[in-house]
């Protein structure tokens, strides 16, 4: 039997991260936990953060549940691990613009070509530029998992539009509201400069033609999309303008938005939808979200586009058994954070190995998100492990396969009192001028008894996330 | 602004102001089918349909114009379009959309009446008396203009929710007035007489009005009377004129605060012109159908031109 890293009992005794947390619960009664539960939702139901779930139907007023048991980290933990996600975000960065320029670590044969240029996400129509400030992915956010006291691992890398920022930020807002006193007992780091970095990162990527404060505007799909809470959320703490492609239009050499006062020019766009829809005569041609001739513009350099058009491809699940490699490549450093342990199943000797051992091993596709089309083996019928077994034969390059990880559990408040559920983290981490970090992030939880599948889109909750000062 | 962001501001308040007047309609409805209906004229409900503009909706859907069908179709369908549950919910999707353009008292507040609102939809029709539901309605709807009043910015989004407003309201005033001068009446020799006058006292109740209308104008109500209180007198907060004064104040304080006028100033100060020189004898010599059939017209072009100048973002 498995046993998991629990972050606040370990040999009968109280982390010191969590140690003004034990009183904490033990002044609480169960009535009052359920008193403040009820308030907690109240209160995020009052604010509209809610998530919709593509394809589940049912209520789109959705809350994501929230564990009012915050997860903690020392400044010690935190201080590596920021240093870790920095690099990492250097080194996807780097990568990239060398892979849409000359390809060094392509012709170093550090990375095989095809990965690369065969590569679904690979952005043909933006070959040779280079964006202000060489910097495509511009919020970068690193999915982490803990399995010991220093065992860290980054499950995977997100270039394009990372979401869930909103909740780092409202967790964060409740849990002061609701507890203060946990606020003045620990000292804990505030995150609540986000949007502030946010803005200041995406005013220093200005494209060139920009002269004086640029105007910075998020684009959205619209309301009907999950993350709309988020988008709106970010606008309203940015002070800038939340878009539809509708708002936009190209003309002349720069992006204009419809104002009441006539057409304003936009400067940055800090886009929350797909490469696939931002430009339909660049891209999908039946787009209705994205605005005509765009990328024109952003190739002349009238307007930045953050995450640039063509990062994904340094997020690809295929690709990321190689950022170690970038990171001694570009960085002559040695890799903070390690990624899990990887079976490309395009690899015949490690396909074989993971048809083999497929009850014991994730699987996912390598373009998947969302926990959508994955398989954990521990967890799965032999049925679906037949089915997992047939797909993969089928189309190999589809597919890669992790070792199951014993993720690490915090205290949870469930139905029967605290229990200890697994969680990961996801740290969001800016990249402009500056490469910024701020001391949290997004701890997501698995409600459920024994699940590994912390996914919103699957019954996840949230934690609020702390990092103690020194 | 963004154009789109005034658009939906600008609905979040006629959507609003659509769902109380539907209310109100209702409550016409309801008080006019407990006349005893000895006269022999048609059924007022169906007039009711054919005044809120839905009865090829409600054909298609139900057979009989009874009570409780029409109650549903008006309240809570939401294949009708105009009824209180799909507006009160298109004016909080409106708020949700940009919901960041208003203070967290005025989303609460739509917010709130949504979600009671889904609470209603889930309770045995039974259980529900006609006269709750259009309290509950013209209470939240007080709420949300309430909040938009104390705690909005006075800036150009203000404008446009009042805008909407104000338009709205327009059209609605001339709408039920219309209603009962032309739809409800079975024939002209009614006129003058106890079911004319039961009518007109009903249209006022709706509007909460009837203690005003006679505090204004002691002694009998006629249709005279009623005309001017609920047409040209501007201290009548529903009349038309009060209403264009409305969409005119907020059009110059736009014009002022973008440093510039569009048709819509100009077309908004022909309407109020044209309210200022016109009596009540003109209107009657007109024809009060034709002459609110005419209004209704020119407040729809208004609209277009709000529209025109500042929703789409293409004039320079």
């Amino acid at each position: 039997m498995t046993t998991y890293f629990n972050e606040m009992f370990q040999d009968g005794e109280v982390r010191i991260p969590y140690a003004r947390l034990e009183g904490w619960t033990k002044r609480m009664p169960d009535a009052l936990r359920h008193m403040k539960q009820a308030e907690a939702e109240a209160l995020f139901r009052r604010i509209g953060i809610t998530f919709a779930v593509y394809g589940e139907g049912g209520d789109p007023d959705r809350l994501i549940p929230f564990d009012m048991f915050p997860r903690v980290f020392t400044a010690a933990e935190w201080a590596r691990l920021e240093r870790g996600i920095k690099q990492r975000a250097r080194a996807l960065n780097a990568f990239l613009v060398d892979v849409y320029g000359r390809g060094e670590i392509v012709r170093a044969g550090r990375i095989p070509a095809h990965l690369v240029y065969r590569n679904a996400a690979f952005e043909k129509s933006v070959v040779g530029f280079v964006p202000p400030k060489g910097v495509y992915s511009h919020i970068v956010g690193i999915d982490l998992v803990r399995t010991g006291p220093d065992e860290f691992f980054v499950l995977e890398d997100n270039c394009r539009t990372p979401s869930g920022v909103s909740y780092m930020l409202e967790n964060r807002e409740i849990m002061m509201r609701m507890f203060p006193d946990l606020f003045r007992e620990n000292r804990i780091e505030p995150v609540d400069s986000y949007p502030l970095l946010l803005r200041r990162t995406l005013a220093s990527v200005a494209p060139a033609k920009c002269k004086g404060d640029p105007t910075i505007v998020i684009l959205t799909p619209g309301h009907f999309n999950s993350a709309y809470y988020e988008h709106s959320f970010l606008a309203d703490l940015m002070g800038v303008e939340l878009v539809e492609g509708q708002d936009l239009f190209v003309e002349g050499e720069y992006v204009w938005m419809r104002t009441t006062e006539g057409p304003k020019r936009v400067d940055v766009i800090y886009r929350r939808i797909d490469d696939a829809y931002i430009d339909p005569l660049c891209f999908r041609p039946d787009s209705m979200l994205g605005v005509p001739g765009l990328m024109d513009v952003y190739r002349s350099g009238g307007v930045n586009i953050c995450s640039c058009p063509g990062a994904g491809v340094a997020d690809d699940k295929a690709v990321y058994t190689f950022v170690p490699e970038m990171i001694r490549f570009y960085l002559g450093e040695e890799p903070i954070l390690n990624n899990v342990p990887t079976w490309q199943c395009a690899k015949e000797d490690d396909r074989k190995y993971v048809l083999e051992n497929l009850k014991d091993l994730v699987v996912k596709e390598v373009h998947g998100s969302g926990g959508y089309g994955m398989l954990v083996g521990p967890k799965s019928t032999k049925d679906q492990i037949e089915r997992f077994h047939a797909r993969i034969k089928d189309d190999p390059g589809n597919y890669i396969a992790q070792p199951t990880l014993a993720l690490s559990t915090t205290p949870t408040f469930v139905n029967e009192g605290i229990a200890p559920r697994h969680v990961d983290l996801r740290p969001y981490c800016l990249v402009g001028e500056r490469v910024e970090l701020v001391p949290g992030g997004l701890t997501r939880v698995a409600l459920t008894e024994g699940s590994l599948v912390v996914n919103s889109s699957q019954g996840g909750g949230v934690k609020d996330t702390w990092v103690l000062a020194e | 602004m963004l154009s789109r962001t005034a658009d939906n501001l600008f609905w979040i308040a006629r959507y609003m102001e659509r769902a109380e007047t539907m209310a109100r309609l209702l409550e016409v409805g309801a008080r006019i089918s407990l006349l005893p209906s000895v006269h022999g004229y048609r059924s007022e409900w169906d007039s009711l349909l054919q005044a809120s503009g839905t009865a090829d909706g409600f054909d298609r859907k139900y057979a009989e114009p009874v009570a409780r069908n029409i109650e549903s179709y008006l309240f809570f369908d939401h294949d009708n379009p105009s009824s209180v549950a799909s507006c009160l919910r298109q004016a909080r999707e409106n708020g949700r959309i940009v919901r960041t353009a208003l203070t967290t008292q005025v989303w609460d507040a739509l917010n709130t009446a949504f979600q009671e609102l889904k609470q209603l939809e889930r309770q045995p029709r039974s259980e529900l008396e006609l006269t709750q539901l259009t309290d509950w309605v013209t209470r939240h709807a007080a709420m949300v203009r309430g909040s938009i009043g104390a705690t909005l910015l006075r800036n150009d989004g203000y404008d446009f929710l009042n805008l909407g407003y104000c338009l709205e309201r327009a059209d609605a005033t001339a709408r039920l007035l219309d209603v009962k001068y032309y739809v409800l009446l079975p024939r002209v020799e009614f006129v003058g007489s106890g079911l004319d006058n039961y009518q007109w006292m009903t249209l006022l109740r709706a509007l909460s009005l009837h203690r005003a209308f006679h505090w204004t104008y002691a002694g009998e109500i006629t249709a005279r009377k009623i005309a001017d209180f609920l047409i040209l007198n501007p201290q009548s907060p529903r009349s038309l004129v009060a209403s264009v004064e409305g969409i005119n104040h907020a059009l110059h304080r736009l014009g002022r605060a973008y440093g510039r006028e569009t048709v819509a100033q100009v077309r908004g100060r022909q309407l109020n012109d044209m309210l200022e020189r016109v009596t009540v004898e003109d209107i009657f010599d007109e024809g009060m159908h034709e002459f609110l059939t005419r209004f209704i017209g020119d407040v729809a072009t208004l609209g277009y031109h709000v529209w025109e100048s500042y929703l789409t973002g293409d004039v320079r």
